[in-house]
Formats: C-alpha cells, sequence, structure tokens
C-alpha cells in the first residue's frame, strides 16, 4: 500500500507538462481531482552530499506547506493545498489561472507607460498591505520577490487581488528581526529588478507600516540590517 | 582604439595589465607568498608589493611592446582590500598618470572580476559567484581556510550543521557559532574527526553558494556561470557548481587562473569600461578605501 502511494506521485508527473526549472525545484501543470494543479517537485540536488539534501529538502517542503496552510487560515490568498507526498517530496497545489507576477506588470507599465504611475502607487500599497498581513501571522517567507507575487484578475474591467506564492524558504517566526530581514530580502530584490524604484518602495513600506499591528519593530530592524551588510562603506 | 593600463594590489597579489580594446596585452604578476597556513599581514605585503612594482610595470609595458604615450587611461584598484597594499599600489599609479599625463581612475575591485568575467566568457549577463578569501575580513592568522581545505579532503563523515540560505544571501555567522559550541564535545566523544568537521563545513558551505548561484541564475535569467576570486580554484566547489550547471543545461566557464585570480587586466578591463564611458578620477578623489561596496559603483556602461 505504501508502495503504491509513493508510485503515484510520480506516475502522474510522466504525463503533466513541465513549466519550469526553478532553482529549488521542478513546476509541472497536471490535473489533480479535474481541478488545474500545480505541481512542484523538489527533486534530489546531486551537488549535495545525500544526507544533507534528504533533510533539507524534506524540511523544505514541510515549512511551505504549513506556512501556506497559516496564511490561507488567516485570509491571505495563497494557493490551496491538494496533495502532499513526502517521499517524492511533491506539493500538489490549486494553479492560480488568469494572473502573471508583480515583476512582469511592472516591468509592462515601466516599459510602455510612464503616466501611469498612480496604478503602481495602488499595486505598491496593496503589496505592503498583504505582506504586513502575513508578517502579523508569523509568517516569514523567506523569497520574497517581485516574482513570487501574483496579480490575479478577477474582473474584466481590471480588478484584481495579490497572491502569495512559493513559500519554499519560509519558516514561522515572531521574530521582528526576521521579519525585517524579509522585508530587506524584498527590497534588494526590488531594487535590482526595476531600476529607479525607489520612491515606489518607500510606498509599500509606508503602507506595510499603517497595515500591519507590530510594524514599528520590524522597520527598526529592517533599518538595522540596511546599515548592516558586510564590507560597509565608511565614509563618514 | 583605447588602451588601458590597471593597478591590481589590493591583497597579496600586485599585478599590472595592459587592454586594448578586450585584448589582454599583458598581465605580469607577483605574489606575495607566505608559509603554507599562514596568513599575509597588510605591512609586509605593502612591503612585498613596493619591493616588486616597477618590475612588474616595466615587465607589463615591454611585454606588450607600448609606451607610456601610448596609454589612454591609468586605472588602479581603489579597494576594497588591505589598507597598506592598496595605499602602495595607489601612489605608483597616480605617479605615473601625473608623470604620463594621462587620466586616472578608480575601480573597484569586485567589479573589475566581474567585468574580466564577462569578457572571458563574451556572455552578456553571466553570473559571477566571487569567492575569495583574502577579501574576507577576518583574522588571516593563521590562514583558516587553506587549513580548513587541506582537512576537509581527508574526512568522509558527514555531520548535520546549520544551514542558512535566506532569498539570495548566505549567513555564515550561525554555523561559526555552532561548530564554536559543539565542536569539542563532538571532538572529544569520538562521534567524529576534526577532518569530518572540516568535510562537513565545506560541503555545508559549498552547497549554500551554489544554492545562492542557482537562485541568481533562475531569478536574471542567465545560462552562464563563472566562480571567481581565489576560493574558486577549489576542486570540490567547481565540482558542484558543475553539477548544479549539468542539470540546467547552463555553462560554467572554467576558472582561469591568469583572469581569475587577482590581476592588472582585470582592473583595465573594468577601467577600459568606465572611462569609454565617461568616468575619471579627479587626483583628489583618488583615495583608496578598504570598504567599497559593489553596488555603491554607479554603472555607467551598461543600459540594462
Amino acid at each position: 500500500m505504501a508502495q503504491e502511494k509513493s508510485m503515484a506521485a510520480p506516475d502522474l508527473l510522466r504525463r503533466a507538462k513541465l513549466l519550469k526549472q526553478g532553482a529549488e525545484a521542478r513546476v509541472y501543470r497536471a490535473e489533480f481531482l479535474g481541478k488545474p494543479t500545480i505541481v512542484k517537485e523538489r527533486f534530489p540536488k546531486r551537488y549535495r552530499h545525500p544526507v544533507l539534501d534528504e533533510k533539507l529538502t524534506h524540511r523544505r517542503t514541510v515549512q511551505e506547506v504549513r506556512s501556506i496552510l497559516r496564511c490561507r487560515r488567516a485570509g491571505i490568498s495563497a494557493p490551496v493545498v491538494y496533495f502532499v507526498d513526502y517521499t517524492s517530496h511533491c506539493i500538489f497545489l490549486e494553479e492560480i489561472i488568469c494572473s502573471i507576477t508583480v515583476r512582469d506588470h511592472i516591468a509592462s507599465i515601466q516599459q510602455c507607460d510612464t503616466s501611469k504611475d498612480s496604478e503602481l502607487e495602488q499595486l505598491a500599497e496593496r503589496v505592503g498591505q498583504i505582506l504586513a498581513k502575513m508578517h502579523d501571522e508569523d509568517v516569514v517567507h523567506g523569497d520574497l520577490t517581485t516574482s513570487n507575487i501574483l496579480l490575479r484578475r478577477i474582473t474584466e474591467s481590471g480588478e484584481y487581488d495579490l497572491v502569495l506564492i512559493d513559500f519554499g524558504l519560509s519558516y514561522i517566526s515572531a521574530l521582528p528581526e526576521d521579519k525585517g530581514v524579509d522585508l530587506y530580502v524584498l527590497e534588494k530584490a526590488f531594487l535590482s529588478t526595476h531600476p529607479n524604484t525607489e520612491a515606489l518602495f518607500e510606498k509599500l513600506l509606508k503602507s506595510y507600516t499603517a497595515s500591519s499591528k507590530k510594524s514599528s519593530a520590524v522597520i527598526k530592524k529592517l533599518d538595522e540590517v540596511r546599515l548592516r551588510g558586510r564590507k560597509r562603506s565608511m565614509v563618514g | 582604439m583605447t588602451v588601458v593600463i590597471g593597478f591590481e594590489g589590493s591583497a597579496n597579489k600586485i599585478g599590472i595589465g595592459i587592454i586594448r580594446d578586450g585584448e589582454v596585452l599583458s598581465n605580469p604578476r607577483r605574489t606575495y607568498i607566505t608559509p603554507p597556513g599562514q596568513g599575509f599581514m597588510p605591512s609586509d605585503t605593502a612591503r612585498h608589493h613596493r619591493a616588486v612594482v616597477l618590475t612588474v610595470l616595466k615587465e607589463a609595458l615591454e611585454q606588450a611592446g607600448l609606451k607610456p604615450a601610448d596609454i589612454d587611461c591609468v586605472s588602479y584598484t581603489k579597494g576594497p582590500g588591505m589598507g597598506a597594499p592598496l595605499v602602495t599600489v595607489a601612489l605608483v599609479a597616480r605617479t605615473v598618470a601625473q608623470l604620463w599625463g594621462k587620466p586616472l581612475l578608480g575601480v573597484n575591485h569586485c567589479i573589475g572580476h566581474i567585468e574580466m568575467g564577462r569578457l572571458i566568457t563574451k556572455a552578456n549577463n553571466p553570473t559571477v559567484l566571487y569567492v575569495s578569501g583574502g577579501n574576507t575580513q577576518i583574522s588571516n592568522d593563521p590562514s583558516p581556510g587553506y587549513n580548513i581545505e587541506q582537512m576537509a579532503k581527508k574526512g568522509s563523515q558527514y555531520v548535520e550543521l546549520p544551514y542558512t540560505v535566506k532569498g539570495m544571501d548566505v549567513s555564515f555567522s550561525g554555523i561559526l557559532s555552532y561548530i564554536e559550541d559543539v565542536s569539542h564535545k563532538m571532538l572529544s566523544s569520538g562521534q567524529c574527526t576534526p577532518e569530518d568537521l572540516c568535510f562537513s563545513l565545506q560541503e555545508t558551505l559549498f552547497s549554500m553558494l551554489v544554492e545562492i548561484t542557482e537562485r541568481a541564475m533562475a531569478h536574471c535569467g542567465s545560462q552562464e556561470v563563472l566562480i571567481v576570486g581565489g576560493v574558486g580554484c577549489n576542486m570540490r566547489l567547481q565540482e558542484m557548481m558543475g553539477v548544479m550547471c549539468k542539470e540546467r543545461e547552463a555553462k560554467l566557464f572554467a576558472t582561469d587562473e591568469r583572469f581569475c585570480i587577482d590581476n592588472g587586466a582585470m582592473i583595465a578591463q573594468a577601467g577600459w569600461e568606465m572611462f569609454r564611458s565617461g568616468q575619471v578620477t579627479e587626483l583628489e578623489d583618488s583615495w583608496i578605501t578598504q570598504r567599497y561596496r559593489t553596488d555603491e559603483v554607479e554603472v555607467t556602461w551598461r543600459a540594462d
């Protein structure tokens, strides 16, 4: 029985469509229980020592599922978890259709239309809000980038909601330090991916501060972490 | 045609290289070697550089078959690195720039590695992992890195150690304090040997480095990797990076010792890019700094 169960995921994957191979895992599109599904397979990394690889892979699978469930229970949009196979380290998730990454959205706006500043600002505010909610649940995403936040279209007129994805490096923590670092990771990824968006990111942080009940300690830590960095320039 | 000469001496290598439009005309170098297991100290290193710099400069010009008048720009390492050696070399660069009547350019050492990486791979956007022992500002006496590497080769048992990757950054502090806490206990109880600990440390740290490299590649859509810096010569790191690349069908460019270990040509190459985009360092700005973050440099020579 256990043998059969552990064959289930690889079988399904053979018939599924490989969407991409990220750094962490392979992502497939499949149908599971009649629903459009994304299967995230953390395949073995052969460059790692096998014991390290198994421990790391298992730990990340468990953490990811736990974080997604915690977010959903709190009303934060994240994919539904349909099934987890702990032998092959596969997570079966709801496929978020009619969506694009915030990254692609910002890039397309910046490329063609500079008059859409207010749209970008509104987006930044909403991102700040959803992150505040997530941190208030003590979920630290661990890999915040604009590729890991989706814009899901709800209506024809362009109304959307934000969906958080890729909780592969996430964990539960109440420490302001961990949340500060979470924001710092986003800041670095944000500013390096989207040039000249310092003001936009400030708006995001303002929105975060206003929406989160525990924000002041977190922002304080963020400022500290910003100063920390290795080989800080000592120009006085 | 633009000819740039580059002076590098931020750590124990003193190198002077000349580049003409992407062609390395000369790249002589001297290394200050201390007995194995011992690190190099700033004042001794500076003394070493001072003693050889003019000889190396002469070699650079002779091997390139050029005279000072043929040079268009003098670039030097502004930082980061060790203070005394940096000053020694900067002094020479400033002097020849004035003697020859050529503009001066202060270059960030890490940017030098990156630009040389781009030149060697001919890739537009290679992911460059820069791992340097000399540019880590920890005590170099005795040199920990080298000793750990040698012992790791003899270790075999894997011991679980903290593994910290946060987004695209790694943190070494957790693993360090963990080892400080438990190594005595583990070694005295015979659970593992020092070689096993070094082996486990290396496996863990290198896995972390390979992982963030892979993430950077995924995020930027790059299928090319180049490892630069002295630690890049470690066979196990190269092996691990090679396996990762093979799985992604990405290309790992071999660490070319001539250019990936500190050298003058890489400074010249970065200087070439900066100079052609209109940058120049005025004499009063031609100081050096031990701490010079790569992300502080204003990149005026690339549009992407």
